[in-house]
């Protein structure tokens, strides 16, 4: 064990953190003694979550958000989607994507060459977008479902983990492949007024690609894995903060 | 304690927005970290209206160039040619083609204005204090939220229609102006939804006992 630790262990009950940071964050919050207790992400509302048999979701019963989903064998399964989707993800960025013919001339692009395109022509801003979006930010949200499976298997998941899981949702926010190959049968669409189109193996591996994102995002389970993962504050001293004290206010 | 009508806040209670762990802050802060992921805790997102408001005006004034201004200009031997968004709806209209220029009429007309004009009447009804209609209202935050990203398909569109036209002298496609400004709707307008804390909405509902951190 690190010195670092050991000293954090040994001082005020580990719960101060780092002197450079305002005195006001410096605390660590107390838990709940319940653990299943959990507020609406979307209207606040406190409610315990009852124990949910696989496959059903658990509801606020104010504004109908989904709370939780519980999934049958979670980790596995998204560890065998994340791999076929990285896979999936290198071919779909090596092969073309579109071609077209036209009195005899061929012309074709991949995913990136779109975006390079807009770049040569002075678009720097939207191509950097284009590119983030549609490739970035899928590698990412691959990339993180990769590492999250892998580390989440063990017993006891490190603290690190968490930064993977704490970035998922970001990724999955700026990741629209679906929205790319929407946009490029409608290109495919508006182009064959004018020529031969050829759509590409990408085409059809990025259709593969969307389904198997959408399988990681209704498999993975991300409360499962926060309630196995090691703690930022140290544990030991913790006794968590029991409601009734203030319940009544 | 009777759960239909407490809120995490109310009891004093923050839930963390990267992990969901409910704690109690140390007694006389309001910003505290969270014990299990470390992250920094607020009862609510910081300065969230404001935030709001900065991107969806900054969102509204790009607007207006994205829609006159041309997003694709075509060259052909004939000469050359711009077209603005609402142009490439009516081109892609024919007796086949029509149900793709709907799509694209919904995604990149219909959904940034909706979007604009439903983020803005929550934030009134925020600030007014308006505690009816919650349940549209959070109906309302979902479904911009989630149809947000479709406005993307224009650029995706364009992006891709301008990478392949590159038959000079015959025929070339590039991308124009317009563009810029129609990606920069998107983006802001994605933003001011994540900054948008949808809590606001409940808040009304109930008198609040702990003072909003930011």
């Amino acid at each position: 064990m690190s010195g670092c630790r050991e000293s954090m262990s040994s001082g005020k009950c580990g719960r101060v953190r780092d002197s450079r940071v305002p005195a006001e964050n410096q605390i660590y919050n107390q838990p709940l003694a319940d653990p299943s207790l959990v507020a609406c992400p979307h209207c606040d509302l406190l409610q315990r979550l009852p124990d949910l048999p696989f496959g059903t979701i658990a509801r606020c019963p104010r504004c109908d958000d989904a709370l939780w989903r519980r999934r049958e064998d979670s980790l596995n399964r998204t560890l065998g989607l994340a791999i076929a989707a990285a896979i999936l993800y290198a071919v779909a960025n090596c092969v073309p994507m579109l071609g077209l013919t036209i009195v005899g001339r061929q012309s074709y692009t991949t995913v990136f060459g779109g975006a390079q395109h807009l770049w040569e022509d002075g678009r720097e801003v939207v191509a950097a977008l284009v590119l983030f979006t549609a490739v970035v930010a899928p590698a990412l949200q691959i990339g993180c479902v990769l590492a999250v499976a892998i580390c989440g298997l063990r017993r006891r998941p490190p603290k690190w983990v968490g930064a993977f899981l704490r970035h998922l949702p970001t990724t999955q926010t700026w990741s629209m492949l679906e929205v790319m190959l929407l946009g490029v049968l409608v290109a495919l669409v508006k182009i064959a007024d004018y020529a031969k189109v050829i759509p590409g193996v990408a085409l059809f591996v990025l259709g593969a690609l969307i389904v198997l994102l959408a399988a990681i995002q209704s498999t993975f389970d991300p409360k499962e894995l926060w309630d196995r993962i090691e703690w930022a504050a140290d544990e030991t001293g913790r006794g968590g903060v029991e409601l009734t004290e203030k319940a009544q206010t | 304690m009777n759960p239909a009508a407490t809120t995490a806040m109310a009891l004093g209670l923050q839930r963390c927005e990267v992990c969901g762990l409910v704690s109690r802050p140390a007694a006389g802060i309001d910003e505290g970290r969270c014990p299990r992921c470390d992250e920094e805790i607020v009862f609510r997102k910081r300065d969230s209206v404001q935030r709001t408001w900065g991107f969806l005006i900054a969102a509204a004034v790009c607007y207006i160039p994205a829609n006159v201004l041309p997003v694709l200009t075509t060259t052909t031997a004939a000469g050359s040619e711009s077209d603005t968004i609402l142009q490439g709806v009516v081109l892609l209209w024919s007796p086949t083609g029509w149900p793709l220029s709907l799509i694209v009429l919904f995604a990149s007309i219909m959904i940034p204005s909706a979007k604009i004009l439903a983020l803005a009447y929550l934030l009134l009804s925020v600030r007014r204090g308006s505690a009816q209609n919650n349940e549209q209202r959070i109906r309302l935050y979902r479904t911009i939220e989630f149809i947000g990203r479709w406005s993307m398909v224009d650029v995706f569109v364009d992006t891709f229609t301008a990478a392949l036209i590159q038959l000079q002298p015959l025929m070339s496609v590039e991308p124009a102006p317009g563009l810029f400004f129609f990606a920069a709707v998107v983006v802001l307008t994605m933003l001011a939804v994540e900054c948008f804390d949808p809590r606001l909405i409940w808040d009304a509902a109930i008198p609040r006992e702990v003072p909003n951190g930011g």
